[in-house]
């Protein structure tokens, strides 16, 4: 170990050069040994460390559950959208022909899957045909039926507006006399949906405030206990960001493993679930299939988590570190 | 030029306290000083604002020319990095070593590992603790502690010491060797200034005494040229 003399030259009892290079690189290293220095303090005190994890674990994955299942209800409505339909009933003078072009020209409308005309006449037929009253059909002097265009929507989970919308624009058509859609509750489930995703946006916003708060109360009394170390590192000339690191990471690791531990308990609850719900599936004899976290909603779940922590640490630090000064 | 210029400073404190009152003096670079006086003379309050813990109310304080009041709040770190300081309860931090300690100043100013090491073992050598820096400062005794401080103060290499009653709890024997260490670090260019209330351990050294009373400058004593025995009297007591 070479010994070198501290202040070497006599009259040079000055700052030492540090170039650009080598504080980059010191601050790059300083970086990974408070990140380090952090998690081993936050591991050092394991149950209290964990205690916390959980609860923001719970934080974290109450609205992504609500999230997840909502997905879900989507997925399976998404096959309903196909058996919602619009019947398109035109004024009682339309020429056949008038309504076979409207009906061509629906079909090229957005969000149509499918127009198809039916003629006064047929649908005449057709009734007779269901209802067996083919005596009393022929006994009328006009036919009463008007032309219908069935128009089966391509909504593929566009919500109601986008059905209300198609409704709107087809009843303004000419030679249409009224737009009647045929499964009310499409819209209504529609509308829950909606409801249901305002709601997981509520309560997103609601928990992450409450993990805020859980973080910034953890780095108020992390703060606390490290009191003497903050005014030692201030009066040795550190930085507010030098004094703030620390803080910031231990916010990061708490959110990081919250967000961890969330992921971990939807994987778990999805898998728990999976059993009893293809059950229902195979009895019902529908393709739905139950899909869990996707890559990117993991991936959104665990940076939520760690943005969260390092925020409320920032809050917290910000509001308690300007009180303790030297 | 002078290190540091008070130029009729006074502090106060919300309350009404006046711990200090048109006080001017200065320090010379490379000059060593002691600034006694009983304790609420005002000694801490000075220390304290050559390092921006507190500023003045009052008057101007220069530190290496440059106005303090002039420091923005972001600057403040950077002044207090040129400036060594060494407390009477050492303000060491406990949960980690010795080494750690002392290599802190240097963490906050950006130093590489290799230089940081090299720095930190030649500044615990200066003050004769080199084989202690594995150790915990709790495991040492109260004159290593504060050296191990000393070698905090000075790992920067500070051309300005600042030292609040750094013998208070030590014996004579340990206080004289503290102070040799001052000494040793003044030989080679740096300023220091010493807040002490020993007068016995101020008396037995050639150095120049500022002394404080109620706030107030009582008496500012030269060294007597190549003297080795100080006269104490020399000093008005209050």
């Amino acid at each position: 170990m070479a010994k070198q003399p501290l202040y070497s030259r006599v009259s040079g009892a000055r700052h030492s050069k540090i170039t650009t290079q080598s504080r980059w690189a010191a601050y790059v290293q300083h970086h990974k040994l408070t990140a380090m220095e952090s998690l081993q303090r936050l591991l050092k005190s394991p149950a209290s460390s964990a205690m916390t994890w959980v609860v923001l674990a719970i934080a974290l994955a109450l609205p992504m559950t609500l999230y997840v299942s909502l997905e879900n209800v989507k997925q399976l409505s998404r096959s309903w959208d196909q058996s919602s339909q619009l019947s398109v009933y035109l004024k009682t003078e339309t020429l056949p022909r008038f309504g076979q072009a409207l009906s061509d020209e629906i079909q090229q409308l957005p969000h149509v899957r499918l127009a198809q005309y039916t003629s006064p006449e047929q649908a005449l037929s057709e009734f007779s045909a269901a209802t067996g009253l083919s005596d009393v059909v022929h006994g009328l002097e006009d036919n009463p039926l008007p032309g219908v265009i069935s128009v089966i929507p391509n909504l593929d989970g566009m919500g109601s507006d986008a059905l209300q919308a198609l409704e709107q624009t087809l009843s303004q058509l000419r030679h249409v006399e009224s737009v009647q859609l045929d499964l009310l509750w499409v819209k209504r489930l529609f509308q829950f949906m909606e409801l249901g995703q305002r709601l997981v946006w509520a309560l997103a916003a609601l928990l992450g405030l409450a993990v805020l708060l859980i973080i910034g109360n953890t780095i108020r009394l992390s703060i606390e206990s490290r009191r003497d170390e903050i005014l030692v590192v201030k009066l040795v000339g550190g930085t507010d960001a030098f004094v703030r690191r620390p803080f910031l990471y231990t916010g990061i690791w708490f959110g990081l493993g919250g967000g961890l531990i969330a992921y971990a308990l939807l994987s778990a609850g999805l898998y728990w679930l999976s059993g009893p719900v293809e059950n229902l599936i195979v009895l019902y004899g529908s393709d739905f299939v139950l899909q869990g976290l996707s890559f990117g909603d993991s991936l959104i779940l665990i940076l939520d988590g760690v943005l969260l922590g390092w925020f409320g640490a920032w809050l917290a630090v910000a509001r308690h570190l300007a009180k303790i000064k030297p | 030029m002078a290190h540091v210029h008070f130029d009729n400073v006074s502090k106060s404190y919300a309350g009404g306290h006046q711990a200090l009152s048109e006080l001017s003096f200065e320090i010379n670079q490379g000059e060593i000083a002691f600034l006694t006086g009983h304790s609420g003379a005002g000694k801490s309050t000075l220390l304290k604002l050559i390092m921006l813990m507190e500023k003045a109310s009052q008057g101007q304080v220069l530190v290496d020319g440059v106005n303090l009041a002039h420091l923005s709040d972001g600057q403040i770190p950077y002044h207090r990095r040129r400036v060594g300081v060494v407390f009477q309860n050492h303000q060491l931090l406990f949960d980690r070593s010795v080494f750690e300690n002392v290599a802190l100043p240097l963490r906050i100013s950006g130093y590489s590992s290799r230089d940081l090491e090299r720095r930190v073992r030649a500044s615990l050598d200066k003050v004769g603790l080199l084989r202690f820096e594995k150790k915990s400062p709790i495991e040492l005794s109260g004159g290593e502690q504060q050296r191990v401080g000393i070698a905090r103060a000075v790992v920067n290499k500070p051309s300005l010491i600042l030292a609040d009653e750094p013998t208070g709890n030590l014996d004579p024997k340990l206080s004289r060797e503290i102070m040799n260490l001052f000494e040793q670090f003044n030989d080679v260019g740096v300023s220091v200034l010493i807040a002490s209330h020993d007068v016995n351990l101020i008396a037995g050294l050639n150095h120049r005494v500022i002394a404080l009373k109620g706030g107030r400058l009582l008496g500012d004593r030269a060294a007597t040229v190549g003297g080795t025995d100080a006269q104490p009297g020399g000093l008005e007591r209050g």
